[in-house]
């Protein structure tokens, strides 16, 4: 790698050739401010608050759009630097509400940052806020048009991660609006409710539903008896919340602190990940033998189901009519633990702690009631759950480490694994290849379905017969996968799609500061837990065998066809009128 | 028959630019626009998200994602149109036509806008109706000017009826 040598501040430095001024200075200490830079996103350059001088040159330059060149000579800390900064910022405070201490943001906006390091004590010049009702379309996302600083990261992971391309910067000049076309609200258009722009905004401008108030009146209320599922991939997150650095595994503080909060009993989506195994399993078994449709596509994440119910609604037989391990613990907990504790599923209040927005949106589909009632009553984020957890005054640090409740806290690193992308291929391998072969899988470890790389592919023998697997994540990777099949070129057996880049650890609904590189220390936390583990494999989980034993019968049964398994929805909207 | 946005494209030359498909899109559009089954439609055709298409409509001030009338009535309404007579020629254009800057006659054979500099300003005041330019304007030029189109209108209304 070529090496340049510059002057920052008055010093000689050196970096490797090819970066922008801005991650050259961050390499020697100089943090340079920025809004609508983002290191997993193009350059936008529309912000201008990372402007530095640059000797020779008339204006100041964007450090994010200018990459340093031999013999450069920059300066990050002048008087017109500093007022420049601070005028870009009292203008786009001109446009923002003073709303900042009731503001869902509060305690970690960028831009109150900002005004906080740039010592801005009063906005100079006109206020001039825009006061448009807001989009409380869906149970997943409020979109507060109001707030938007219009950096344009959301359009940005909106169309080029997930390619579902809702939000767009619309119109021109001051009139510019982030947002759908026609400024529709998000339930019109074809959103599948991912939150990835909410993870990116730098601002309160679009952020999850929060339904903690729900959660608080189920607890507050003594006739409820209140359940919690936690999904895999909280527990490599939730320490985020409270300062901790990313990929902390704190399974054991988690289950403490909920029970602190005052939940009857602390339960684990992990048991309903191995469930889940159990089902889809067998499903592909199933479609392998008998010439089903194939590939089997897998069905936990509820922003792929929304996505592929709306751009692929002909491919839909692919998807494994599974439920997610979220619904299928709703509708156990509802009936299953209600019988064997002697509760009444009517007395029973089903919270799940997600790493994700669209499943705020699935909990709610009409067609997930199949206990009798609604099988899971409330979805808090993990943002909300540190919220919770702090309204409730837990200290995570000084937490002692539980355990989880019988019988639906038992689970296996093949469950903890569905947290990261290629993982529920792999648990799902772990169990099949035992179930065909009849014989022990000793490395259970698939390292072919593992990290970042956008679609994935590996060969597994199975008694002698070849089964080519692929894993996608991130949903403009899901499209490539789609097209193949859509055109017959696919020759998979099974594919993996998680909505989400990184899978379910990347989720929209986790801490804020989700970066790719946060995403790799997450990934190999939840790789960790299983290692740890005891038992590795779904179908080796006794809980599970009992649950079969006790209650659904079989794999694919009639009580499991009935309860953990749906149909989906046509949602195709892309039709040509002319 | 309206031709359609696939037959518009399809008999496009060369590249299919975003831009190019929105003023070939209007131009077939008898109302002067491009709609939202149109938006979506060259989303569809181009593979790419309709907020994307309407980024780029509403981004162009010469792409009008209103209805408009048969005609549309450009008025310039920069500093040297302005001095010398715009105020005038844009009275008497609101008045013969019923409607204010913006807005577009009950009968829909007229759109009344302003436009930054038509390029004309050797024959200010000028007004540009659909593809033809008007210049070295007068009150009574333009009630002329003005007539032939409605004439033109109403024989229309006449041949169809």
């Amino acid at each position: 790698m070529n090496v340049v040598r510059f002057e920052l501040n008055g010093q000689q430095v050196e970096v490797q050739g090819g970066l922008s001024i801005l991650e050259a200075a961050r390499q020697h200490g100089v943090k340079i401010p920025t809004l609508c830079h983002h290191p997993d996103q193009r350059v936008k350059a529309n912000c201008r608050v990372c402007v530095v001088e640059v000797e020779g040159q008339r204006n100041l330059v964007a450090s994010c759009a200018t990459t340093v060149s031999e013999g450069m000579k920059i300066r990050t800390n002048s008087s017109r630097i500093r007022e420049t900064v601070q005028t870009i910022l009292e203008l786009i405070f001109a446009n923002h509400p003073q709303e900042c201490l009731t503001c869902v943001r509060n305690g970690n906006c960028e831009l109150r940052r900002l005004a906080a390091d740039y010592g801005i004590r009063e906005v100079k010049g006109e206020s001039s806020c825009l006061n448009l009702p807001l989009d409380t379309s869906t149970p997943s996302l409020v979109r507060n048009p109001n707030k938007c600083i219009k950096c344009g990261r959301c359009a940005e992971v909106c169309h080029h991660v997930q390619g579902t391309g809702i939000l767009y910067s619309n119109y021109r000049s001051v009139d510019v609006m982030v947002e759908p076309e026609y400024g529709k609200s998000l339930a019109e258009v074809a959103c599948v409710l991912c939150g990835q722009c909410a993870s990116v905004c730098p601002v309160g401008a679009i952020h999850e539903r929060d339904d903690i108030s729900k959660v608080w009146k189920a607890l507050d209320d003594p006739e409820k008896h209140v359940v919690v599922q936690v999904a895999p991939s909280v527990r490599v997150s939730i320490a985020e919340e409270f300062g901790f650095p990313p990929g902390t595994i704190a399974t054991g503080k988690l289950v403490a602190a909920l029970r602190k909060l005052g939940f009857d009993r602390v339960f684990d989506t992990d048991f309903s990940a191995d469930v889940t195994i159990m089902e889809e399993g067998h499903e592909l078994l199933q479609r392998l033998q008998t010439g089903g449709v194939l590939p089997m596509i897998t069905s936990c994440s509820p922003g792929w189901v929304k996505y592929i119910e709306h751009n692929y609604p002909e491919q839909l037989a692919h998807l494994s009519s599974a439920k997610s391990p979220q619904q299928m613990f709703g509708a156990l907990a509802k009936t299953y633990y209600a019988k064997k504790a002697g509760i009444n599923p009517a007395d029973i209040y089903v919270v799940s702690i997600m790493p994700c927005t669209a499943k705020k949106f699935e909990s709610q589909r009409p067609e997930m009631s199949d206990s009798g009632f609604q099988d899971v009553d409330a979805v808090l984020t993990t943002r909300e759950l540190g919220r919770i957890l702090k309204q409730a005054g837990v200290d995570f640090s000084v937490l002692e480490e539980a355990s989880f409740d019988n019988p639906m806290g038992i689970s296996t690193g093949a469950a903890a694994i569905f947290g990261a992308t290629g993982g529920v291929m792999e648990a799902a391998l772990r169990t099949v290849y035992e179930v065909v072969t009849g014989q022990e899988l000793v490395n259970v470890e698939f390292s072919a379905v593992r990290g970042m790389e956008g679609i994935k592919e590996a060969e597994v023998d199975l008694a002698g017969s070849k089964v080519k697997v692929a894993v996608a994540h991130g949903l403009n990777n899901a499209r490539e996968i789609m097209d193949l099949i859509k055109e017959g070129k696919a020759n998979y057996a099974f594919v993996e799609v998680m909505c989400c880049p990184g899978g379910c650890i990347g989720g929209g609904g986790q801490p804020y500061g989700t970066t790719n590189s946060v995403r790799q220390e997450r990934i190999a936390s939840i790789y960790k837990v299983d290692a740890n583990l005891p038992l590795r494999k779904s179908h080796k989980n006794p809980a599970v065998a009992e649950l079969y034993d006790d209650f659904l019968g079989k794999p694919l049964g009639e009580l499991s066809h009935h309860l953990l398994h749906t149909k989906y929805k046509n949602r195709g909207l892309h039709k040509l009128k002319g | 028959m309206q031709i359609s946005v696939r037959e518009i494209i399809n008999g496009m030359e060369g590249k299919q630019a975003l831009l190019q498909i929105l003023l070939a899109v209007q131009d077939a559009s008898p109302e002067n626009y491009v709609s939202e089954d149109a938006v979506n439609d060259i989303a569809y055709m181009l593979n790419v998200s309709r907020s994307r298409v309407y980024s780029t409509a509403s981004f162009y001030s010469v792409i009008s994602l209103k209805p408009r009338g048969r005609h549309i009535v450009q008025v310039c309404i920069n500093a040297p149109c302005e001095n010398a007579g715009k105020q005038e020629i844009l009275a008497v254009l609101e008045d013969q036509l019923g409607v204010k800057l913006g807005e577009t006659t009950a009968d829909r054979q007229f759109t009344l806008e302003g436009v930054s500099c038509l390029g004309a300003c050797y024959v200010s005041p000028a007004i540009k109706i659909d593809d033809r330019l008007y210049g070295d304007l007068t009150p009574e030029l333009v009630v002329s000017i003005l007539r032939e189109y409605q004439e033109e209108a109403t024989a229309l209304d006449c041949n169809a009826s």
